[in-house]
């Protein structure tokens, strides 16, 4: 199943420049397993996501169709056909 | 002679260069807005940059630069990960290279409290599981810093030696290459628990060494201030003389194991230089008396300097460098007794370090 991956400005770099990726996920389709598929190419833009427990970041917010994961089920969260995920920093720093 | 000393801070990295350690050139920052808690020159083969830099959105990481900052390099796998599940890395507090006969060698520090041995100059890290593994692992706290294994110090000659120190947890030593470790806090009090002398859970600061003497340790604790003639066996206090017993950073002068540099603090409670004068306190003989040092530097100085933040180069008359929460950075050029301003207005300076480049 295909999904598009909205890359932000900050992390194209570690993305070859993408402004977003389309990634081809394996079922059963969710957050997690997207950006699993997307560490295989990536890694150097995963280890900005996630942790080495491949935990999200406290400060990356990921909006699946515009709804931040956390308030669904994290990288649980599942993915329709089509979906679109964007990565956003949060507001954090002083 | 050309110095570059390496400042690390809460934003970014800067670069100060000076060919007679009076006027500098500071350029940065590196790596904006990533803390920059640990640097490292690694003088054994040319000079290698490290820094351990974090970024509070996109995770920790180790930077290396070889020439001089020009450039930056950061592996696209994480260089330090913990392949427990229990645990994640937050940060780099410490970077040290091994000594020279270990060429290659770096060991990192960490939080959450764990040792991490690089074989690769430092691009690349092994879990030193024994450490990981110690029955008080537990019992470590995290103070306000955060729990963290803050100093490492090899043995100069054994490579099966090391002394690490974390805040809280105290100093603990290996003799078998890191496969098992023993507590070796021994005098050195925790006056934050019911019982101040415990086996281990000490906040210990920093702990210094000259290699010319490894038997012998100077350690900047929670309040106290200590030396091991033991190999840290036994420490006994050597405050007598300072303003106060409480502060963080411990240097050890690169030619004379005799002779160490000190910026106290307050109090625990007040965590400001005595009458919120800066100055460097210097014991030439081994902390039985001290000096306060001040020449160039200010009073009305409501701010401290960090574990990190002080250190000296290794020129034959050594310069010594420290800066502050308040992001000030001094300079002395000869061994403490003048002082010049290298950077202000910097962000919070965390970690501080200096090098001789080679002509």
């Amino acid at each position: 199943m295909k999904v598009k991956v909205l890359i932000p400005g900050v992390l194209r770099s570690a993305a070859a420049g993408a402004a977003h990726l389309d990634v081809e996920v394996p079922p059963p389709a969710t957050l997690g397993a997207a950006l699993d598929v997307l560490a295989e190419t990536y890694p150097g833009l995963d280890r900005r996501l996630r942790d080495e427990r491949a935990g999200l970041r406290r400060y990356v917010n990921f909006y699946v169709n515009g709804e931040e994961c956390r308030r669904l089920s994290g990288p649980d969260t599942p993915l329709p056909a089509g979906a679109e995920i964007q990565i956003l920093p949060s507001v954090a720093g002083g | 002679m050309t110095v570059v000393v390496a400042i690390g801070t809460r934003k970014g990295l800067w670069l100060a260069r000076s060919e007679d350690r009076v006027s500098w050139q500071v350029d940065g920052p590196h790596h904006p807005m990533q803390e920059v808690y640990a640097v490292a020159f690694d003088t054994r083969a040319g000079v290698r940059l490290l820094a351990g830099v974090a970024s509070p959105h996109f995770g920790p990481g180790v930077s290396i630069s070889d020439d001089l900052g020009a450039s930056w390099e950061e592996s696209a796998t994480p260089p330090i990960a913990f392949p427990v599940e229990d645990a994640a890395l937050e940060r780099v507090w410490q970077l040290q290279p091994a000594p020279a006969s270990q060429p290659g060698v770096v060991w990192a520090g960490t939080q959450p409290s764990a040792l991490f041995k690089s074989s690769d100059g430092g691009r690349s890290f092994e879990f030193v599981e024994g450490l990981w593994n110690h029955p008080h692992r537990p019992e470590w706290d995290a103070g306000f810093g955060g729990q963290a294994v803050h100093t490492i110090v090899p043995d100069p000659a054994d490579p099966d030696r090391m002394l690490v120190a974390m805040s809280t947890g105290g100093v603990y030593r290996t003799a078998d290459g890191g496969k098992s470790w023993e507590a070796r806090n021994k005098g050195i009090k925790a006056y934050f628990f019911p019982d101040p002398w415990p086996e281990f859970g000490q906040c210990v600061h920093k702990v210094a060494q000259h290699p010319a003497l490894p038997s012998r340790f100077y350690a900047q604790n929670h309040h106290g201030v200590y030396r091991s003639d033991d190999g840290g066996d036994t420490w006994q206090s050597i405050a007598s003389g300072l303003p106060t017993d409480f502060g963080f950073a411990m240097v050890v002068h690169p030619h004379d194991p005799d002779t160490i540099f000190t910026f106290p603090i307050e109090a625990d409670g007040r965590r400001f230089p005595p009458e919120g004068k800066c100055r460097v306190y210097r014991s030439q003989d081994a902390g039985e008396t001290w000096q306060s040092l001040g020449t160039g530097l200010p009073d009305d100085f409501w701010t401290a300097v960090m574990r990190d933040a002080m250190c000296t180069d290794t020129a034959e008359v050594p310069g010594v460098y420290f800066g502050s929460r308040s992001g000030e950075v001094y300079a002395s050029p000869d061994e403490g007794e003048t002082w010049h301003q290298v950077a202000a207005h910097l962000p919070d300076v965390m970690s501080v370090r200096a090098a001789v480049i080679p002509a």
